[in-house]
């Protein structure tokens, strides 16, 4: 009679995990749906907010709004040196602090997350202040250097995580072998941590790419895609958005495609003799 | 010929000597242990030897050439890691290649050196694998074959098989002692098991607290321990306190504490008169009731009552107590089935030969 039930029940139950799991994905997935779909629409007027029907002309004249181009161009840039500038130091960081004990130390440990910690209306606030006080006037360098200052802290938790479990006896292992130090750190400690590296670099480029807030107060008459896009929604925004952003969501969608695989291709093929 | 040479070498750390004042003076060739506790300094010795750490004071040769300030990439010598250290991002191939690399090997000539050293160490064919798939017996074979490769003047091997069971350990220390003598390369065993160190080496040298305490021979240091914690370390060291009481010809006498007196070879005492401690080994001694036999011969013998004993199938350890309370264990082996063995409590007398008898210098003083 129990046994009976439950078998009866165990199909209901069976049905839960998996609507759950789909809604979630659903209320994740749905506004970027929606955003691709209407980089499709072949709207009429000036507001893309209805169906409308189905169009590739945006792709095709995805360059069509000159001051849309320049933005995007600004904010590749930007997003590119920021993570270049602040994947390199922040690498530098989580390395001193992993590997060294040095005066300070515990206080740079804490140091490293306010900007993290901070709300960034009160960083882009301060920046600001900071750059009328000295006289320094905003535009493309002041932008650089919000973003890369409160990227450096992202790059450093990320690349810290890495760093932190590092097993020393390998470099050992590599001096033992003959390697100097410059030698031991390309072959055995870069290619380590690099993947560490790697998500601080994304990381530090996704979060200078899409700043708003900070952006706004410092970056005078620079104008980045996010500054354009919140400029432009007031009078409508054009589908060339939609694509543009389609098309770095798959980009980097292709990134972590990719990454897992080649993760993925190094633990592959269990060793037989071990089975 | 001189291999390695540590003169006076001394490593202070922050809080505490790490190594203290050691001499010593390995072959070429040789297998040779450092032996001792954890803390004893022998990892700390190797690696200094291995330019891992520089010493504080003292000197290390490697062969002719002063060594000791030189960084561990510029030495001709080569590490089994404790932990293997294995590169998980490469393949065993390549993790075996990376010192030839270094060295500048001419890539042609890689490949092949490669391939002879994976099959001295029974890993042919495994050159394309990733370390992470191997086991431990397999990835210690790795690291073996990876500082091998580089033929280095001395192969410096940290504890490396700490990390494996009991069966592969035997099994390894055999195919160690095999591969030591097909290269010839001098190795520099570091443990803190006697038995692997008694197994392997031709010479081990017992420290403990950053000194040395002895050098010699398996046997040597066995049978003829020269302090009581050499005594102790590699087993049981049945001590007894006494008095020189004097020399005769080759047979010195010496008083114990106990009550008795014990004759040993005259050549085992450093001193001429004053305290010593002297010890036998518990499988030399030989256990009576009171009441039976004579003593033979010249042999020693000491009056004692079991206190506990333990059948463990090839023998029979016992625990006996002299009347001032001072432990011997006793092996014997259990060559016919015993009637009676002698249960706790037995009054026994135990017998050995003077032969067997080994003296140690008293207890240094204690640091304060």
């Amino acid at each position: 009679m129990a046994a009976a039930s439950a078998s009866r029940r165990r199909p209901k139950r069976e049905w839960i995990l998996p609507t759950y799991t789909g809604l979630v994905i659903a209320y994740l997935l749905i506004p970027i749906v929606v955003m691709m779909l209407f980089g499709f629409n072949d709207y009429p007027g000036k507001f893309n907010f209805v169906w409308e029907g189905f169009t590739l002309d945006h792709y095709r004249n995805l360059f069509e709004i000159p001051e849309l181009t320049q933005a995007l161009r600004n904010s590749l840039v930007i997003a590119a040196i920021t993570s270049v500038v602040a994947t390199t130091l922040g690498t530098l960081i989580a390395l001193a602090l992993t590997r060294f004990s040095f005066h300070g130390r515990s206080g740079l440990n804490l140091f490293i997350f306010i900007p993290m910690a901070t709300p960034e209306i009160v960083l882009g606030v301060s920046l600001l202040s900071m750059f009328v006080a000295i006289g320094f006037a905003r535009g493309f360098p002041t932008v650089l250097i919000a973003h890369i200052m409160f990227s450096i802290s992202y790059v450093v938790v990320t690349v810290k995580a890495r760093t932190s479990g590092f097993d020393r006896s390998l470099e050992d292992a590599a001096r033992d072998l003959g390697a100097d130090g410059w030698t031991t750190f390309w072959t055995v400690t870069f290619p380590l941590i690099l993947p560490g590296i790697a998500a601080g670099g994304l990381l530090a480029f996704v979060l200078s790419f899409d700043d708003y807030v900070v952006t706004a107060f410092n970056a005078g008459a620079t104008i980045t895609f996010p500054l354009w896009i919140y400029g432009a929604s007031r009078f409508g925004i054009p589908a060339q958005v939609n694509v543009m952003a389609t098309l770095i969501f798959l980009l980097g969608v292709a990134y972590v495609v990719i990454s897992l695989l080649r993760e993925r291709g190094r633990s592959a093929a269990p060793d037989p003799s071990e089975a | 010929m001189a291999n390695v040479r540590l003169e006076d070498v001394s490593k202070a750390f922050k809080s505490a000597v790490a190594v203290d004042n050691l001499t010593l003076t390995i072959d070429e060739g040789e297998f040779f242990s450092l032996l001792g506790p954890s803390g004893c300094g022998k990892t700390t010795t190797l690696r200094m030897i291995g330019g891992f750490e520089e010493p504080s004071s003292g000197r290390i040769w490697l062969g002719d050439e002063d060594v000791s300030g030189l960084p561990a990439h510029k030495r001709d010598v080569n590490t089994v890691f404790q932990s293997y250290a294995l590169f998980p991002h490469l393949s065993v191939a390549e993790n075996v290649a990376y010192g030839l690399k270094r060295q500048g090997v001419a890539k042609d000539e890689i490949g092949p050196r490669v391939e002879a050293m994976l099959e001295l160490v029974d890993l042919e064919g495994y050159g394309q694998r990733r370390t992470t798939q191997l086991s431990g017996g397999q990835q210690q074979r790795v690291a073996l074959a990876r500082a091998l490769v580089n033929r280095p003047q001395v192969l410096l091997l940290d504890e490396p098989l700490g990390a494996l069971d009991l069966k592969l350990r035997k099994q390894m220390q055999l195919e160690l002692k095999r591969i030591q003598s097909e290269v010839g390369i001098t190795f520099i065993y570091v443990t803190h098991d006697q038995e692997e160190a008694m197994t392997m080496s031709d010479r081990i040298a017992v420290m403990s607290a950053g000194r040395l305490e002895q050098v010699g021979a398996p046997q040597d240091v066995y049978e003829l321990p020269a302090t009581s914690f050499v005594a102790s370390f590699l087993g049981a060291s049945n001590l007894l306190e006494g008095e020189i009481e004097g020399t005769s010809g080759e047979v010195t006498k010496v008083r114990l504490g106990v009550g008795g007196t014990v004759t040993l070879p005259a050549g085992r005492l450093t001193d001429s008169e004053g305290p010593v401690a002297v010890g036998v080994r518990p499988e030399k001694l030989h256990i009576q009731t009171t009441n039976s036999s004579e003593v033979d011969r010249g042999d020693n013998a000491i009056e004692a009552t079991v206190v506990n004993s333990t059948y463990t199938g090839v023998s029979t350890s016992y625990e006996c107590a002299t009347s001032d309370g001072t432990r011997l264990v006793v092996y014997v082996q259990n060559l016919e089935r015993s009637a009676s063995p002698p249960g706790a409590g037995a009054k026994v007398r135990l017998t050995w030969d003077p032969d067997h008898t080994f003296a140690v210098s008293k207890a240094r003083p204690e640091k304060t």
